[in-house]
């Protein structure tokens, strides 16, 4: 019987031959990578917890403050610092300020073929690459970075066939919108999800970064794409060398199989306050804003920037209206600096900020205030996350966001 | 017999603990916020040795471990819910704080019920005397569990 791609990555993982969904598996992890979100705790556990403390190999242990940084209050900026002594007095490698966690690691470190390990539940972004990224908690961390271990239930794979191409003015974002609504928030849980087909060639890295990172909003335990020649360029230009890569085999067992075609999807939005609750963006069209956001994990990379400021130039952020344009990572900002991008936001009134999770994570930077409305690229529209718990955030495409945020209410970008 | 605190299908990790307390301290500052957003009276009521009991898709969202901890942190005994969202289930199972699949009981309870669960027994027992059984964990996070936790049987191991 053929094994599937997340089979195949877990198998040389854990260094046996074959493996199957539904198996238990002790796997070697090549990577580990931390944020401010919870490290310090990880750190608490590590000095109080653990008898013998040791860490199996630094070199594979990342670090990212990207949460809440600048840091928005003492306590805040305890734990970082707790993190940063930490990271130094253990040789582990430690970013501050140079973007949100996922992006770092992208452009960085993930490679075609690893099992990497992320204290956050987008860490499937990784997929985008071919590498089986999964989310765990600090505890899991913990001892993954102690051991250099850890076990895994081998999952399930749901199969995403994708043909045709995404048509003018319609993203990424809405392709994994259309797929989160169809199965639900918890549709894949516990499986992986994969995507491969003659239209996986036509999506951008970061059209797939984007659908990867949001899988986790439909439960799942990653999400894989087949590795082609975008991937490899962009692997190249980073200066990488893929460890494995794996494609699923012909006769792989999927436990549901979508075909998709690309050029059926439309814009769309994810309503208060779950991220399957979408509709056709048209159907939201006037709901007043107070704040919209560009950024973040999932569409803070240069090519949202470019599809938002091509919509603002030459005009002005709506009355009252509060526009946070964030990219997603120092390179993102330098590179948007030098296209002239930001000039774009800032004539028309955005506020550009520096790379970090901001209002998408809600808990320093653009928080929203009782009864305010959101619409973001950002990855989650629960029930307060983006500030007081009786506030609404709308999710939706780079286009649709700063169309909105020119018309003060929710508007697709061929109507400003 | 321990307090029924019930909640409704797709409780997200936001709404168990808000962002805006994670990089508290410890879990004993954060603690108090517990559920702020659903219920704003749980942290100030809830007992140890009560349950928190849910539809479907508990945990949902992030991989915040404060989740489950402030939970534990707070007495909670167990969670039983009709399903669990992966990582809130796995971190539950790291943390030693028992997470029980029931597909019946959050139909047949209100919030303020009382039960009493035989975790050996994987037994649910209603004020009025209904019996409800759990469905088993898998051996490997049922080891874990039996030991309080990943970190405590790390250390057995060592």
């Amino acid at each position: 019987m053929g094994m599937t791609m997340a089979e195949k990555i877990i198998a040389c993982a854990a260094g046996v031959e074959t493996t199957k969904a539904g198996d238990i598996e002790t796997v070697t992890l090549d990577k580990m990578m931390s944020n401010d979100g919870t490290t310090h705790l990880t750190i608490d556990m590590y000095n109080n917890k653990i008898k013998n403390p040791r860490i199996a190999d630094p070199d594979k242990l990342i670090w990212i403050v990207d949460h809440n940084i600048p840091a928005d209050s003492p306590k805040t900026a305890a734990s970082h610092k707790k993190m940063r002594d930490f990271a130094k007095e253990h040789g582990i490698t430690f970013y501050e300020g140079e973007g949100v966690c996922h992006q770092v690691m992208m452009e960085n470190h993930v490679r075609p073929g690893e099992l990497i390990f992320g204290a956050d539940s987008h860490t499937c972004a990784y997929g985008a690459l071919g590498a089986f990224g999964t989310g765990v908690g600090c505890t899991d961390y913990l001892y993954a970075m102690v051991t250099g271990t850890s076990w895994l239930l081998v999952p399930e794979t749901i199969r995403f066939n994708l043909t045709g191409k995404l048509p003018e003015g319609v993203y990424a974002r809405d392709l994994i919108l259309t797929i989160i609504g169809k199965i639900s928030a918890n549709g894949a849980n516990y499986k992986a999800m994969e995507f491969a087909g003659e239209g996986l060639h036509t999506l951008s890295m970061a059209d797939r970064i984007a659908v990867c990172n949001l899988c986790v909003e439909a439960g799942a335990k990653t999400a894989l794409m087949e590795v082609d020649d975008i991937a490899m360029d962009y692997l190249k230009e980073h200066g990488r060398e893929p460890k494995a890569i794996f494609k699923s085999d012909d006769d792989a067992v999927f436990s549901e199989v979508y075909d998709i075609d690309l050029s059926t999807i439309e814009p769309i939005v994810a309503k208060p306050h779950f991220v399957d609750n979408v509709v056709k963006a048209s159907e939201c069209s006037g709901v007043k804003i107070d704040e919209a956001f560009l950024g973040s994990c999932n569409n803070g990379r240069i090519e949202d920037l470019r599809v938002g400021a091509a919509v603002i130039k030459g005009k002005k952020v709506a009355p009252k209206v509060r526009f946070l344009v964030v990219p997603a990572s120092r390179s993102v900002y330098k590179q948007a600096m030098k296209e002239g991008l930001l000039d774009i936001f800032m004539e028309a009134g955005a506020m550009v900020m520096n790379p970090n999770c901001s209002v998408c994570w809600g808990a320093c930077q653009g928080v929203i205030g009782e009864g305010e409305t959101l619409i973001s690229t950002g990855t989650r529209n629960f029930k307060g996350r983006a500030g007081h718990k009786d506030s609404f955030v709308y999710l939706a495409s780079a286009a649709t966001v700063t169309a909105s945020a020119i018309a003060g209410e929710i508007t697709t970008a061929d109507r400003v | 017999m321990g307090k029924i605190f019930r909640f409704d299908k797709d409780v997200d990790t936001d709404q168990i603990i808000a962002s805006q307390y994670l990089l508290f301290p410890t879990i004993d500052e954060m603690k108090v916020h517990t559920f702020e957003s659903l219920n704003s009276e749980f942290a100030s009521t809830v007992k140890p040795g009560d349950f928190v009991v849910a539809d479907e898709n508990f945990g949902c969202g992030s991989s915040r471990e404060q989740a489950p901890s402030v939970l534990k942190a707070l007495g909670v005994k167990a969670v039983i819910a009709k399903s669990f969202a992966r990582i809130f289930y796995r971190n539950s199972i790291n943390i030693g704080m028992p997470v029980i699949v029931s597909k019946e009981l959050y139909d047949a309870v209100a919030d303020g019920d009382e039960m009493e669960l035989d975790l050996e027994k994987g037994l649910i027992t209603t004020s009025n005397g209904n019996t409800y059984s759990c469905t088993k964990l898998p051996a490997q996070m049922q080891a874990i569990l039996d030991q309080g936790g990943l970190i405590a049987s790390l250390n057995k191991e060592d």
